[in-house]
């Protein structure tokens, strides 16, 4: 990546932004930004889709530049609607699509694998989805995410802080790092290579999108609950 | 583990400056200095040493060649250039680090430690896991916790947490699970022994 590159701006052609960084396509469905935008600007596409152009700026900066970090000021023009809802949108599709694209792949291997593999290798994605579920379910959708949105409906409580936050994501990373090692390194050689070489693209993609996830809830997400506790009476 | 450091320079003014810095060190030992880098091979073998300061001037033209050389000999050794004078950077390429002349104690202190600490995970690159590793990954494999292990093998907790750093290293898995697997691949432990 080019950090000498001008950051992002409005006024950028939202088509060129997608070009410059394939992996921002990803974003569009998140935000709920249609396709067939044709040549409009990034202001003009997020006012269109009613999306706060900041946030969306913010965030595809994070994903081209992992090194970004937005300043206090910035933090404040953003909604934290917007972004609770951007997070939403994006666990969805790491449950909708991505989790079941490689467990289609890895149902393929783990029935080739038989008796001797196939079990083990499918709890070990069993235990590893559970744990998942766990952190983006029931923790950070039955947890913060509603202790945020009483937060800004004016509602204090005492049962939770925003500097508890679990940064589980990294141990997410870890077990998909530790299945590529399996699937690459230590399963025979002959079990369905060409999936096992497809799954593995499936996942460094799914492991570097959960990063960029870590670092949007870090630098922007926790921050803004920050000034958000301290701002009330 | 602590490295064991060669000094190989032609003044003795600044081998044992240099020397005396790096004595200072909790990882590193100099266990030998040299003059000239005559008998620098047979050196490296007899005080099993793992670190080699050198000062590329006494290699002359043949510098490249000599390094070659001693890399295929002593895979396990970083070299570590000391550069006294103005030299060719390319002569500088094939060390693994660079000690200058007017650097302070506490550069060198802070480039040795660096070296040392890329040393020893360089140095046990082999991927097999030893004996007492195997032990340790079965256990851990099996659900045991660090100090269940520890009673069990009489061995203290921090020399478990070392072993399963090891392992992780040498195998590329850190969750528990993900080891699991491994030794079920691996042969080391059966279905039969998870609860």
């Amino acid at each position: 990546m080019d950090k000498t590159k001008t950051p992002f701006s409005k006024d950028t052609k939202l088509a060129e932004l997608m070009t410059d960084d394939r992996r921002l396509l990803q974003l569009l469905p998140r935000f709920g930004i249609g396709l067939g935008f044709g040549d409009r600007n990034v202001e003009q596409a997020c006012r269109m889709n009613h999306v706060n152009a900041e946030l969306f700026l913010m965030i595809c900066e994070i994903y081209a530049d992992d090194q970004f970090k937005p300043e206090r000021e910035e933090l404040l023009k953003i909604d934290m609607r917007d972004l609770l809802s951007y997070l939403k949108a994006s666990h969805q599709y790491y449950l909708d699509e991505r989790f079941p694209h490689i467990e289609e792949h890895l149902q393929r291997i783990i029935e080739a694998c038989g008796q001797k593999y196939g079990p083990m290798l499918s709890h070990f994605y069993a235990e590893y989805k559970q744990e998942v579920m766990r952190h983006i379910q029931y923790y950070e959708e039955e947890v913060v995410f509603p202790y945020i949105e009483a937060l800004l409906n004016g509602q204090r409580t005492d049962t939770y802080k925003i500097d508890e936050f679990e940064h589980n994501h990294t141990n997410i990373q870890d077990v998909l790092d530790d299945m590529m090692n399996i699937l690459l390194k230590y399963l025979p050689g002959d079990i369905l290579p060409k999936e096992r070489i497809e799954i593995s693209h499936d996942i460094i993609e799914l492991s570097d999108d959960l990063n960029r996830h870590s670092l949007i809830e870090e630098r922007i997400l926790i921050p803004s609950v920050e000034s958000l506790e301290n701002a009330q009476p | 583990m602590k490295n064991r450091v060669i000094i190989c320079e032609s003044s003795e003014m600044i081998a044992i400056g240099l020397a005396d810095i790096i004595d200072g060190l909790a990882q590193l030992d100099v266990v030998a200095r040299l003059d000239s880098p005559e008998h620098l091979s047979e050196k490296i073998v007899t005080t099993e040493a793992n670190l080699l300061i050198i000062n590329p001037a006494l290699l002359g033209y043949q510098n490249k060649e000599f390094l070659l050389q001693l890399g295929k000999e002593h895979p396990n050794v970083c070299m570590i250039a000391l550069v006294t004078s103005c030299l060719d950077h390319s002569l500088l390429t094939p060390y693994n680090g660079i000690i200058e002349i007017n650097d302070t104690r506490a550069q060198i202190i802070s480039k040795m430690n660096e070296f040392a600490e890329s040393k020893t995970s360089k140095n046990n690159d082999d991927v097999e896991l030893s004996k007492r590793e195997t032990d340790v990954l079965v256990a851990v494999a099996k659900g045991m916790m660090n100090k269940e292990i520890a009673d069990q093998m009489n061995i203290s907790i921090h020399t478990v947490i070392s072993h399963r750093k090891n392992i992780t290293r040498k195998t590329g898995i850190k969750s528990v699970s993900g080891l699991t697997v491994y030794a079920l691949l691996k042969d080391l432990i059966s279905e039969d022994d998870l609860i």
